[in-house]
């Protein structure tokens, strides 16, 4: 055993003797609440498990919930390990402690890989304890015993004990060695892979109190914080007297913060943009009297940032492409661009995009001079846990996060500005407060996807093959070091690997505007202009684009054994070929409609889609149908995963449509969903989803069925309408959805 | 003076309350209310459906002041303790993803079938078309209101809460 396992192997035990290994027979059964209304009662989960006297398996569900399904999927893991019935399983949010559960956090679709090998310790920690307690309640060999629905049975002598008769007596044994824990085969699964509805769903349907914005304390005061729509500004002065005055208002006052505009820091920051908090009684005499608030911004520090400028610098680095800075290359690009039979150059671009998470931010905090509590639907409480004690000034141990679901992410509630905005509110009053942000807080003070100009030149040689690929990332950045959030290109093994020569190089032109993570960083984009791009060489080279893409994918190959983040071109055909026969690709369509297939491995997941389009003489697209396969190796739920792929399929289409953040003076245009349109019922089209039986461990799926959906209905508008689409959104090129 | 407003099924004095507050956040904030939802305040999005006299309305846009002798079904009230055949499709078709648009889906969903129970797919987009949902569940959504649909159409006007333990993760 290495230093490393060993210690790892010492974390494990330390971790599972300090749980108590949730086999914590409490008294009455019942166990927790999952978030304390008040401080007087404060409920916490210790464990992963515990069994009550009635039957009821509890398990804990570690990383924060934000429609992704892991407080289904991850319990769901646990379970199985276990041999409980699901019927019989609890569900609940684990307290947020890196102590006893690690980071915990939401995102990179990272839930179900990082915890698959844990979790299942866990459960089969736990079925092993329960069999050794059987086995000395029934004076039987261990050996002679099994597990199934919460029970453990002595086939020959047809006796049986429950999982709640036993879990006192395993309680009290000493923890398994690792090496007598034996893991499932996947054959044996009863519950993974299985379509489970999500914990949730009953008390969301009746509109229980789940979400971040329903969290009530006793003495609860409301704020707003009102920033600088010119992100970074300053305020000089304000009529704090005459907002003080307003009905039902507490009190006014600035915070300094930091000035100007500030990049994405998850890990460090705590910066707090400078504004003016109006404290009043409930929500809406905050919002009231926020209305008549006038206050002098000195927006010196400011964002300058304009979207047309920025999109024109792109325009202009793209011709400028002996400056950029190689990368990453192979062989001679230009001798063999001058060799193709057939060169293709083409300029793709994105907008700035919002995240507008149907749920706008909000966080309850409440700091005294002890200690400080706060409520928050993070997708990193972690990083709050750890970042909050130095912000306050306060001892760790005195400072309590809780995890509460979120009503949407999408890599929104990765950044924590609004619970620091809570906190130092609450510090100045010391008084519980909820920070509610309006929708046009949300949208202007979001940390943005990016906008990314991609430039592609290739050349095709004499039997119609990629032989040279040439690509030019144009990313804004703030320091012109570094490219902002979800602009660096990280090598990607495809198409470079299956190209002779290649040269991949980027270029930096100013941005200030805040960015951050939306839904598959960077490859929400680059899918879209290199699946596009590839078919239209294709199309160059007259050749079908199921066949040449399959072609360019080439012999099986895991570019790196074993590494699920790299891509395995075993699997990618395999989404691909299971897309298309799905569809019927190759199919005889009417005049003006068409099919378009892309596929695209990002987030560890390989997805193939194929889109039925028509478009009509205005430009009008109607998307019929959408074909998903998707490997995401051994699904957990497969209700939950189907509906996170349904869901990234509307998501790609309500983006591509038109969707874009304009930015003029270091200030966002659009403010609500009246100017930033979000895709609605009539527009959505069917989904048909297959998942790939493909034997490999679980990846996550919230992220990897995004980006292929853009090139794919692209690639069929060409089909359709002869037009290739080289903008996002589509509406740049004059179509509609 | 007082200002009498039934929300599901019993009379509430919301005199105490700004008129000129929406009912939305005298819902959230004063009433404990909180299924309703706020998205938008602008009545672009829907969360905050509820119904104004049996019709549904945006709370985000309707005063206190202009509620006297008025009657409000939030979706706390739409079933009480029991399950109304659209929530229970919801369950059943496994329709949520966050969840947090759900309130507002399930309140149109419920109105739509209560005047026109048997709805073409084209009744449905019309009648779903101002409820926005940003996790994408549209296709899971048409399919819980035929199931709803059907129940209704056998006679189904309730479900006792199903037998799963309910609910798994609720603030206390």
């Amino acid at each position: 055993m290495s230093a490393s396992e060993m210690h790892a192997t010492l974390k494990r035990r330390q971790f599972l003797q300090a749980s108590g290994l949730g086999l914590a027979l409490t008294a009455g059964g019942r166990v927790v609440k999952v978030v304390a209304a008040s401080d007087t009662e404060p409920s916490t989960l210790s464990a992963y498990i515990s069994i009550g006297h009635d039957g009821v398996i509890t398990i804990g569900a570690p990383n924060p919930e934000v429609g992704q399904g892991v407080n289904t999927s991850l319990p769901m893991i646990i379970a199985e390990e276990l041999d409980a019935a699901w019927s019989d399983v609890k569900v609940v949010s684990a307290p947020v402690d890196a102590s006893r559960f690690g980071a915990q956090f939401a995102g990179g679709s990272l839930s179900i890989p990082m915890r698959w090998d844990e979790l299942r310790r866990v459960g089969a920690t736990a079925r092993v304890m329960l069999l050794r307690a059987a086995s000395e309640e029934m004076e039987v060999p261990a050996v002679e015993l099994s597990t199934r629905d919460s029970r453990v049975t002595h086939e020959e002598s047809g006796r049986s004990l429950t999982y709640a008769e036993l879990a006192l007596g395993a309680s009290k044994l000493p923890l398994p060695d690792t090496d007598d824990l034996v893991m499932k085969q996947a054959e044996q699964y009863r519950l993974l892979g299985t379509r489970i509805t999500n914990a949730s769903a009953a008390a969301i349907a009746q509109g229980k109190p789940l979400f971040g914005i329903d969290v009530q304390v006793p003495g609860m005061v409301y704020a707003c914080f009102v920033k600088c729509p010119h992100i970074g500004g300053v305020p000089v002065a304000a009529n704090l007297e005459e907002i003080k005055a307003q009905r039902g208002v507490l009190d006014a006052f600035i915070i300094a913060g930091e000035a100007g505009p500030y990049q994405f820091d998850i890990r460090n920051s705590t910066q707090v943009s400078p504004g003016v908090a109006i404290v009043a009684r409930d929500t809406w005499a905050a919002m009231r009297a926020r209305k008549l608030l006038k206050v002098q911004w000195d927006t010196q520090p400011a964002s300058s940032d304009d979207s047309e400028q920025i999109a024109l610098a792109a325009k202009v680095a793209a011709g400028q492409r002996a400056q950029a800075k190689t990368i990453s290359s192979a062989g001679d690009i230009n001798q063999a661009l001058h060799d193709a039979k057939t060169r293709s150059q083409a300029f793709y671009s994105a907008d700035f995009v919002s995240h507008a998470q149907l749920e706008p931010q909000s966080c309850v905090a409440w700091v005294t001079e002890q200690s400080a509590e706060v409520w928050t639907s993070s997708q990193t409480p972690s990083a709050v846990d750890q970042l909050l004690p130095g912000l306050l000034s306060l001892p760790p141990e005195t400072v309590t996060v809780h995890s509460v679901r979120g009503g949407g992410g999408f890599g929104r509630r990765l950044s924590n500005e609004y619970v620091y905005e809570a906190a130092l509110i609450s510090q100045r009053l010391g008084l519980p407060v909820k920070v509610q942000w309006s929708r046009e807080d949300d949208m202007a003070f979001d940390y943005f996807r990016s906008a990314l100009y991609l430039d592609l030149e290739a050349g095709l040689s004499d039997d119609g093959r990629v032989s040279a690929w040439k690509l030019h990332v144009i990313a804004g950045s703030t320091d012109q070091e570094t490219a902002n959030y979800g602009g660096t290109y990280r090598e990607r093994d495809f198409p470079e690997r299956r190209v002779p020569h290649y040269d991949i190089a980027t270029t930096l032109i100013a941005s200030q505007t805040p960015t951050g993570a939306w839904r598959a960083p960077f490859s929400n984009i680059y899918a879209f202009a290199e699946q596009s791009f590839l078919c239209e060489l294709a199309v160059a080279a007259d050749r079908d684009y199921r066949e040449f893409l399959l072609d360019l994918l080439g012999d099986d190959e895991w570019f790196k054994d074993g590494d699920r983040n790299v891509l395995n071109t075993a699997r990618a055909k395999g989404v691909v070929n299971a897309a298309c026969a799905a569809a019927g690709w190759g199919r005889v369509l009417p005049q003006g409609r068409g099919l378009g297939l892309a596929f695209f491995f990002s987030h560890a997941g390989h997805v193939a889609e194929v889109a039925e389009v028509s478009v009509d003489k205005d430009k009008k697209i109607t998307v019929h149908d959408v074909w998903v396969a998707a490997d995401v190796g051994q699904v957990i739920n497969l209700s939950g995963v189907e509906n996170q792929i349904e869901g990234s399929v509307v998501d790609g289409l309500s983006a591509l449509a038109n969707q874009r953040i304009t930015i003029r003076n270091g200030r966002i245009q659009e403010t609500n969903f009246d100017t930033y349109p979000l895709l609605r019922m009539p527009k959505a089209p069917r989904v048909h989803v297959q998942m790939m039986a493909s034997g490999y461990a679980p990846t996550g799926a919230g992220e990897p069925a995004l980006p292929p959906l853009a090139p794919a209905v692209g690639n069929a508008v060409f089909a359709a309408y002869g037009e290739r689409v080289r903008e996002l959104p589509f509406s740049k090129a004059g179509f509609s959805v | 003076m007082t200002l009498n407003v039934t929300i599901n099924n019993e009379s509430h004095d919301l005199s105490h309350i700004d008129p000129d507050m929406p009912l939305l956040w005298a819902l959230r904030d004063h009433l404990g209310l909180v299924g309703t939802k706020y998205g938008c305040g602008i009545a672009q999005c829907g969360a905050c459906t509820v119904w104004l006299d049996d019709e549904p309305a945006r709370a985000c846009q309707l005063p206190v002041g202009q509620l006297e002798g008025k009657s409000i079904t939030t979706v706390e009230g739409l079933a009480s303790d029991a399950l109304h055949p659209v929530q229970q499709a919801w369950i059943d078709h496994d329709v949520a993803q966050c969840g947090y648009c759900q309130a507002g889906q399930i309140m149109s969903a419920a109105a739509l079938l209560a005047r026109n129970p048997s709805p073409s797919d084209e009744d449905i987009d019309v009648a779903m078309a101002g409820n926005i949902c940003r996790c994408g569940t549209y296709v899971r959504i048409r399919k819980a209101i035929r199931a709803a649909s059907d129940a209704v159409g056998a006679g189904v006007a309730f479900y006792e809460p199903a037998d799963t333990p309910v609910p798994q993760e609720v603030l206390s």
